[in-house]
Order: C-alpha cells, then sequence, then structure tokens
C-alpha cells in the first residue's frame, strides 16, 4: 500500500500528510456524527461521539483528533463503534434537563438529532435535579446551563474563531460549567456579545434572548444577504417567518467572514420594524409636516428643481448620496443629478 | 506581519479584528500605532503610541531609517516604483530624534520598529479613519504607501495598504461615481470620451464637464446662496459633519430641502419635503465591501406604509423631468447599465453574484475577480513614492483649550443611532455616551469616574459623564459621535484636506471642566 492512502472501511482512499480521519473520512462521503468538532479551531475530542475503531488499537479512537497513517484501517460503522456512540449521546442526554418540546433549539440541536439518530430516550442514567441558575442578564444572550453538555464549541469559537476570549472551562468534575473571567455575568465580562458563542452552540444551552419564542427552527426561510453596517461585508443568513427577521446567523465558510459576524451584524436588524419608520410622503406647509401623497411630494420635487435650474442654473443644485444604500440606488442619483439635473455637484460621505 | 494604524478595529470592524487576531495565534507579528492602547493593541507585538496627528512624521522617521540602514526593498523599489530620490530627500530630514519629537516615540524605538517591519515579508498595512479624517490626511495616505512600497509590500496577497471602509458601502457609493468628479467606474467627468460615452448611454446632449462640489462645500454653498437646492439622500448631516451648530446654520439657510430617509433624523427637521425610503433588508442590490467584494443585498420583507425602494424614487423624479428610464428593478440598472458602462465591473452581472460576490475588477463574464491589487505591476504602471512633509493639526493645544479631543465610534453603535439605536438590545448595551481621559488628566482636575464633566472647544459645549481609562493617553479626550446631546460634533473643528476636503474629525483642542463649578451655559 502506497503513503498516501489507508483503508476506509474497507475502501482505499488517499489522505493528505496530518489530515484526521474525521477530515479524511467526510472528503471520501463517509460519515462520522460529531458534536463537539468545529471545523477551523483545534479540536478538542471531549464529546467522544466521533469515536472510530483503529485496527490495532485497544480502545477506540475520536476521529476528529486522531491523524491518519499511512495504511492505517478505520471502521466507522460497526456493532462496537455504534453502541459507544449511543452510550455518549445518551449520557449526555442525561446529563441535562433536554426536554426538547419547550427548548427554544428544537428542531435546531445536535443532540436531538444524535438521540433521534441513536434512539434514545435518556431513561438509562439518573439525571441531576441542580443546574447552575440560568444566566441571562444581559440584553442579548441566555445561558441556560441545565442544557449544557460543556463539549466546549463555544469556549473554541469565543477563543479561537473570532479571538474575544471571554470565556472558558472553569470549575472541576461535578461542578464543571463554562464561565467567563471571574464567572463574572456576561455584560460584565470581556464579552462583546458578538454571539459566535450562541451560533456554534450544538443544543439550547446558548440561546438568542430576542429570539425567543418567535419562530421554531423548521418554520424560518433563510435568506442571504450583507450585513448593512461596517465595510466588512460579512455575509449572513436572515431567518424569516411570515416576513420578519426572527434571527440572523452567520454563512458558514462564505467569503469574506467565514461564519462570523459581530454584535451590529448579529442582533442590530429589528430597527426595519421600528414604529418610528417613515411610512408616507411628508411635505413642509407653513413650516409643518404634513402627509402626502406619491405624487403630490414628487410633482413638488420635480417642480422645484426645474424652477431652480430655471431660475440659478443647474449647479444650485446639490446633492448627497447614501454610503449605506445599495449600488443601484448611487447610481441612479448620481445619473438623476448629471444627465438630468446637468450637475456634477453629487458626493457622499465618502471620507467619513 | 500586520501593521496596523489608525484603526480602531476591534470596534469598528470586529470581524476583520478577528482575522488579525487569528494570525497573531498562528504566530504573526502585529504592530499596532494608536494613540489609544486599543484593544487590539493588547494582542500586539507592540503598540507604537504615537502623538495624535503625527503620523506622517513617525512613517519619515521609520522610512528614514529603512534607507539610512539599506533596509528598504532596492529591487522591488527600482523595477516597480518611481520617485525614490525624492522621497529619500524628503525622508532625509525626518531623522528618528527629529521624528521623536514629534510623534512621541523614542528614537531608539523608531528604528527597532523599523528593523522588525523590514525582517518580514510579506506584511500588510492596514489603515482606518485615524489616517484620513486629518487635514493632511492624503499625505497621511501617501505616507502609507510610501512605507510599504519601500518594504516592497505591494502587489503580494498579505500585502498591500488595506484602508478598511467605515461604512458598508462607501466603496460601492465611490464606485457608482457618487462623487464630483467622476462617472461610474472612476471615469473623469472632465475627460471629453467619458462624457460622450455617458451622453449616449443617457440619451442627453451634454453632460457638465466641471467636477463639481464636494459635502463641505456644498454645506457652505448653502449659506453663501450658490446652493439652493440641497438633496439629502440617507445621511444625517445634522450630527455627523464637524461644527453642528454650524451646520445647522447652513441647513437652514437652504431654499429648499429633499430628503430620503427611513426615519426621522436631525436631518429631515430641516427637509420641505422627505420620501419614505425602504430600508437595507426590504431591497434587492448590491453593496461593495472594502475589498471590493460586490455581494447581494436580498428582500426579506416589504417597505412599511407607502415607503419605496431610492432607486425608484430617482426614476420617477427623472420620469417628472421628462426622462424614461427603462431600468425596472436593481438588477436591470446594474446589468442593463452599471456593468455596460464601468469597464472594471463589466464582467459583474447579477446572475454571476450568487455565492461569495465578485471582487471587481472584472473585466469580462469569464473573468473571475480579482483579490489582490497592483500584482506584477502596478494599475497605473510604476508604483509613484510621493515625499510628503508633515503638518500639524489645524487646531493645537493652547492655554485656553490644552487637551486634544479625538474620535471615534463605538462597538455597539453605528452612526447617528438611527439604526442601532433601534435595534433591541443594543443600547441596553451603550446607553449613553462618555468622554474617556487619562487617569492623570482626570486626577488634576479632581474627576471621578462617571461624573458628569463639560467639554468645550471653540465651537460649543456637551455635558458628558467622565471614562477614567489608561488607555488614554495623558493630554486626549476621545468621544463619538453616536448620542445627540454629548455629539462629539458639537465640538470637532471644521478644517479640512485641501483636496479630500475630508474633516479633521481626529483632532482639535478643548477642555474639560467640571460641571458645578464655573460653566458656560448650554449652547
Ligand atoms: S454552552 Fe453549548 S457550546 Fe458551550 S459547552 Fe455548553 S453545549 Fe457546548
Ligand atoms: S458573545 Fe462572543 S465574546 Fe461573548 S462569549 Fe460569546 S463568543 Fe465570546
Ligand atoms: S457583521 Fe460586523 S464586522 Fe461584519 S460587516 Fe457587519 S458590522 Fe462589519
Amino acid at each position: 500500500m502506497s503513503s498516501g492512502t489507508f483503508l476506509l472501511d474497507g475502501k482505499t482512499v488517499s489522505f493528505r500528510p496530518g489530515e484526521s480521519i474525521l477530515d479524511a473520512a467526510r472528503k471520501n462521503a463517509t460519515d462520522i456524527p460529531t458534536l463537539c468538532f468545529l471545523r477551523g479551531t483545534t479540536p478538542t475530542g471531549a464529546c467522544r461521539i466521533c469515536l472510530v475503531e483503529v485496527k490495532g488499537m485497544r480502545t477506540l479512537s475520536a476521529a476528529c483528533s486522531t491523524p491518519v497513517s499511512p495504511g492505517m484501517e478505520v471502521l466507522t460503522d460497526t456493532p462496537r463503534v455504534h453502541a459507544a456512540r449511543k452510550l455518549n449521546v445518551e449520557l449526555l442526554l442525561s446529563s441535562g434537563r433536554h426536554d426538547c418540546l419547550l427548548c427554544e433549539s428544537s428542531g435546531n440541536c445536535k443532540l436531538q438529532e444524535l438521540a433521534y439518530r441513536y434512539q434514545i430516550d435518556g431513561s438509562l442514567f439518573k439525571k441531576p435535579d441542580q443546574f447552575y441558575p440560568t444566566e441571562d442578564a444581559n440584553p442579548l444572550i441566555v445561558r441556560d446551563y441545565s442544557r449544557c453538555i460543556l463539549c466546549g464549541r463555544c469556549v473554541q469559537a469565543c477563543n479561537e474563531l473570532v479571538v474575544n476570549r471571554a470565556i472558558s472551562h472553569g470549575y472541576r468534575g461535578a461542578k464543571s460549567k463554562i464561565v467567563t473571567g471571574g464567572d463574572a455575568p456576561y455584560h460584565q465580562s470581556e464579552c462583546v456579545f458578538c454571539g459566535q458563542c450562541v451560533e456554534v452552540c450544538p443544543t439550547g444551552a446558548l440561546t438568542e434572548k430576542k429570539a425567543k419564542g418567535t419562530a421554531r427552527a423548521w418554520e424560518t426561510k433563510k435568506i442571504r444577504t450583507t450585513c448593512p453596517y461596517c465595510g466588512v461585508g460579512c455575509q449572513m443568513w436572515l431567518h424569516v417567518k411570515d416576513d420578519r427577521i426572527v434571527k440572523v446567523t452567520a454563512a458558514e465558510g462564505a467569503a469574506p467572514n467565514r461564519g462570523r459576524l459581530c454584535v451590529k451584524g448579529r442582533f442590530g436588524y429589528d430597527f426595519i420594524y421600528s414604529e418610528e419608520r417613515l411610512k408616507t410622503p411628508m411635505i413642509r406647509e407653513n413650516g409643518q409636516l404634513r402627509e402626502a401623497s406619491w405624487d403630490e411630494a414628487l410633482d413638488l420635487v420635480a417642480a422645484k428643481l426645474k424652477e431652480t435650474i430655471e431660475r440659478h442654473g443647474p449647479d444650485a443644485i446639490a446633492g448627497v448620496s447614501s454610503a449605506r444604500s445599495i449600488n443601484e440606488d448611487s447610481y441612479q442619483m448620481q445619473k438623476l443629478f448629471r444627465s438630468v439635473i446637468g450637475t456634477n455637484n453629487i458626493d457622499h460621505c465618502a471620507r467619513t | 506581519m500586520i501593521l496596523v494604524i489608525g484603526s480602531n478595529m476591534t470596534e469598528a470592524h470586529p470581524v476583520a479584528a478577528s482575522f488579525v487576531k487569528q494570525a497573531v495565534l498562528r504566530g504573526a507579528q502585529l504592530y499596532v500605532v494608536d494613540p489609544r492602547r486599543t484593544a487590539l493593541a493588547d494582542m500586539a507585538t507592540l503598540h507604537i503610541p504615537i502623538r495624535v496627528g503625527s503620523d506622517v512624521a513617525f512613517l519619515n522617521g521609520l522610512m528614514h531609517v529603512l534607507i539610512s540602514e539599506n533596509l528598504y526593498d532596492r529591487e522591488y523599489v527600482e523595477s516597480r516604483c518611481t520617485g525614490f530620490e525624492k522621497l529619500k530627500a524628503k525622508v532625509q530630514e525626518y531623522p528618528p530624534e527629529r521624528a521623536s519629537e514629534i510623534c512621541g516615540i523614542s528614537a531608539d524605538m523608531i528604528r527597532d520598529v523599523a528593523r522588525r517591519l523590514a525582517s518580514v515579508k510579506p506584511g500588510m498595512l492596514a489603515y482606518t479613519l485615524g489616517i484620513t479624517e486629518h487635514i493632511c490626511g492624503v499625505s497621511n495616505v501617501l505616507s502609507c504607501a510610501n512605507l510599504q512600497m519601500l518594504l516592497g509590500n505591494v502587489g503580494f496577497e498579505c500585502g498591500g495598504v488595506n484602508p478598511l471602509r467605515g461604512q458598508n458601502n462607501v466603496q460601492g457609493a465611490c464606485d457608482m461615481g457618487a462623487l464630483p468628479n467622476v462617472f461610474p467606474g472612476y471615469q473623469r467627468v472632465d475627460n471629453a470620451d467619458a462624457r460622450t460615452k455617458f451622453e449616449k448611454a443617457w440619451g442627453v446632449k451634454k453632460l457638465p464637464d466641471k467636477p463639481g462640489l464636494m459635502i463641505p462645500q456644498m454645506i457652505e454653498g448653502l449659506t453663501n446662496g450658490t446652493v439652493k437646492l440641497f438633496y439629502i439622500f440617507g445621511e444625517n448631516l445634522a450630527n455627523t459633519e464637524p461644527d453642528i451648530r454650524h451646520v445647522e446654520h447652513c441647513l437652514e439657510s437652504a431654499e429648499f430641502v429633499v430628503c430620503h430617509d427611513i426615519f426621522q433624523t436631525e436631518t429631515t427637521r430641516f427637509a420641505h419635503v422627505i420620501f419614505p425610503a425602504a430600508a437595507w433588508s426590504e431591497n434587492d442590490g448590491t453593496f461593495t465591501s472594502s475589498e471590493r467584494r460586490i455581494s447581494r443585498v436580498r428582500t426579506a420583507s416589504l417597505p412599511p406604509g407607502e415607503a419605496k425602494p431610492n432607486w425608484w424614487i430617482f426614476k420617477e423624479i427623472a420620469k417628472r423631468m421628462g426622462h424614461e428610464w427603462s431600468a425596472k428593478s436593481a438588477r436591470e440598472i446594474w446589468d442593463n447599465e452599471i456593468s455596460q458602462l464601468a469597464p472594471s465591473m463589466a464582467g459583474v452581472k447579477y446572475a454571476r453574484l450568487r455565492g461569495d460576490g465578485l471582487q471587481w475588477p472584472a473585466p469580462n463574464e469569464e473573468h473571475p475577480g480579482t483579490a489582490t491589487l497592483h500584482r506584477d505591476r502596478f494599475t497605473s504602471g510604476l508604483g509613484a513614492l510621493t515625499p510628503v512633509d508633515w503638518i500639524p493639526p489645524a487646531e493645537v493645544p493652547d492655554e485656553d483649550y490644552p487637551l486634544v479631543l479625538s474620535t471615534g465610534r463605538r462597538l455597539y453603535h453605528y452612526h447617528t443611532r438611527t439604526q442601532t439605536g433601534r435595534s433591541a438590545g443594543l443600547n441596553d448595551l451603550l446607553g449613553e455616551e462618555t468622554a474617556d481621559i487619562s487617569p492623570s488628566d482626570a486626577k488634576a482636575l479632581s474627576i471621578g469616574h462617571g461624573e458628569m464633566i463639560g467639554v468645550k472647544s471653540r465651537r460649543g459645549q456637551v455635558f458628558v459623564k467622565a471614562n477614567i481609562t489608561d488607555r488614554i493617553p495623558q493630554g486626549v479626550v476621545w468621544m463619538a459621535f453616536h448620542f445627540r446631546e454629548a455629539c462629539a460634533n458639537w465640538l470637532t473643528n471644521p478644517a479640512f484636506d485641501p483636496i479630500t476636503l475630508t474633516a479633521e474629525y481626529k483632532a482639535c483642542a478643548v477642555r474639560i471642566e467640571k460641571v458645578g463649578e464655573k460653566t458656560d451655559q448650554r449652547i
């Protein structure tokens, strides 16, 4: 057997040096379930769901953190593997209060998926009945410790993906808990509310306060768009139910943000539903603004433009375009100014 | 190696900052040049706290060292740049000792930084408004470019001079020709061929050939009567321009003001007509990011009430002035007009913008787009090294106003909060403005943390809570412009870069006072 290949479920397949069993298997369309694995971060092997059999090894190996070696024989779907995964899911399910029908993440939960896949009801082990109190003193993020399986994905995301370094594993043994520095409430910690931890949490332990109760995962449709805030141009999914955005998540793997968002991009969407939105054209009359029809307002502006051009020339008109609106709007505005009004007095705050 | 200058990336461009921080975790060196000890500076190999407005002196000092110690990339400079001798003569006037006097960084540290920058390749330079918002903004940018060319760092992935655009579509608005001197795709209005091309495309006899006014000139024009009708689309000028009192006076003088907006703002108070506009997710269209990536914006819901897309409003006005425009959607505007008229975007069509969009230049429909500019040669031929001199800010501290006010943005808000102020949660995280001051200045005036203080400049005064933090150097006050009452722009100086007319938001002179003692009446 050549050095760049190994045996995956009896088939000879190639791998790149240093590649993990998990990556090599996924490349070869072989499914290995995972919970704690988070692309782009160091694998921790914490959840023990990706266990596989490696010929010659006494114990099962975690596929995410075991590198392939030439000629290795890997079995991903044996009764032994199945039983071990099932047992581990059973343990995770019993570790907390996983009452899916009340959980915000139902339908968007890796644990729920695996419990179903391995047909587990969570009755094999005794459940703890004491949990740390839910942390939701801040306006955006809810951390429900009773649903945390301590997979560490949130910690990985915070420290390695967005590098905000706000949370870590704290305490030991049965007291284990994900904590901010000094175990302070989120809004009094280093946390910058990017919500990356919420996005990667495979269970209902971390959820968005604003999205709570607005929609079940299967009720929403996802629309891909671009963030309206800074010039990074992050790609995002709008989760929309009944024509209303209920949540925003990052577009996984997409350029430029590769699955990341910041606090503004993730949580700054609901201004569009503000009651203060302008809903009709307005015209000032005797110093007061009053509602007007489109025709009336458009006619008035066109008349004023014409009148100003006649009396003072086109250069007596100046316009500022918006650096926030779409390209097509700016194009139309400069076209109006140049080709209809006849002036180059068009600018935007390019410099701010 | 990454050099970040004048950019508070973790707050203004958080996701870009994440990539920088990740690079640091993987071993990249990071140099942060900023008067404030920003969050990014905490992760830096070195934080270099130059004085506000001393960038050119510092950069010239670095280049002095690179040239005198022969550390610059001679081969790159000889084969790809022009103007070396002139640059050399200029930076010779800035030995580290002199640069040090101006920028406050020791001569030894300047030498050390120059040597470090020369030791790794490629190196990336990223800047934001800390570079441009000065009366010497253009010189600052040229200096950054000079440095990167001397180091042989332009034209490579992970190299170059990278401005992070403040707003989502500043790049796009420029690309679209919302500028007084260029048509879409940077074709100059004073070029007869360009005009002929657009005259034909737009079906008009004659397009104006004189470059138009920039925003500060427009605003001045309102008071001196040269501008009668002011058309403001989606900008809150009454809060974002320096010296609010003056700007509002100008807006009041306009004969007629038209606004498009999604909310009433401080600026729409001056409007004679307001058009209600569709917002972000109520439109189909495109944004162009800092890296010239054109990405789709898609509709999630319909605009409220009778609000309409902005492009439609412009089209309707054109119609009423005798011009029938055929495009009936943003897609038609892009595919049938913009990409036909802007050669650098000729290859960009909506059908190609499905996944991750395209980075222009993409001159034809087979072109994959361009991630890195100036790859083998500069777009304009040779890279021009341009000697520049340091000048101080327009207003420097004196006896009456002994501190420097510098301004910027904070993480939880965006501009004048028309959007973030109406997004649940964000306002709770940051509900008011503060004036950030150093512990030593606070002590000198016995100001306590959280105490209300007056901040006063020659233009105005605001009352705001003091935030005492060792991230601010002595002699500096730092504020943002998110909150109307305590908006830094009551104070900022309307002094502008002579070329771009960018205002000096980053430096003016102020004094701070304890409230309760003698403070002037609220202006
Ligand atoms: S909060 Fe979620 S992501 Fe974090 S450790 Fe618990 S289950 Fe895993
Ligand atoms: S919100 Fe962001 S910064 Fe805060 S803990 Fe989660 S990942 Fe870390
Ligand atoms: S999510 Fe944050 S970093 Fe990304 S574009 Fe939006 S504002 Fe910028």
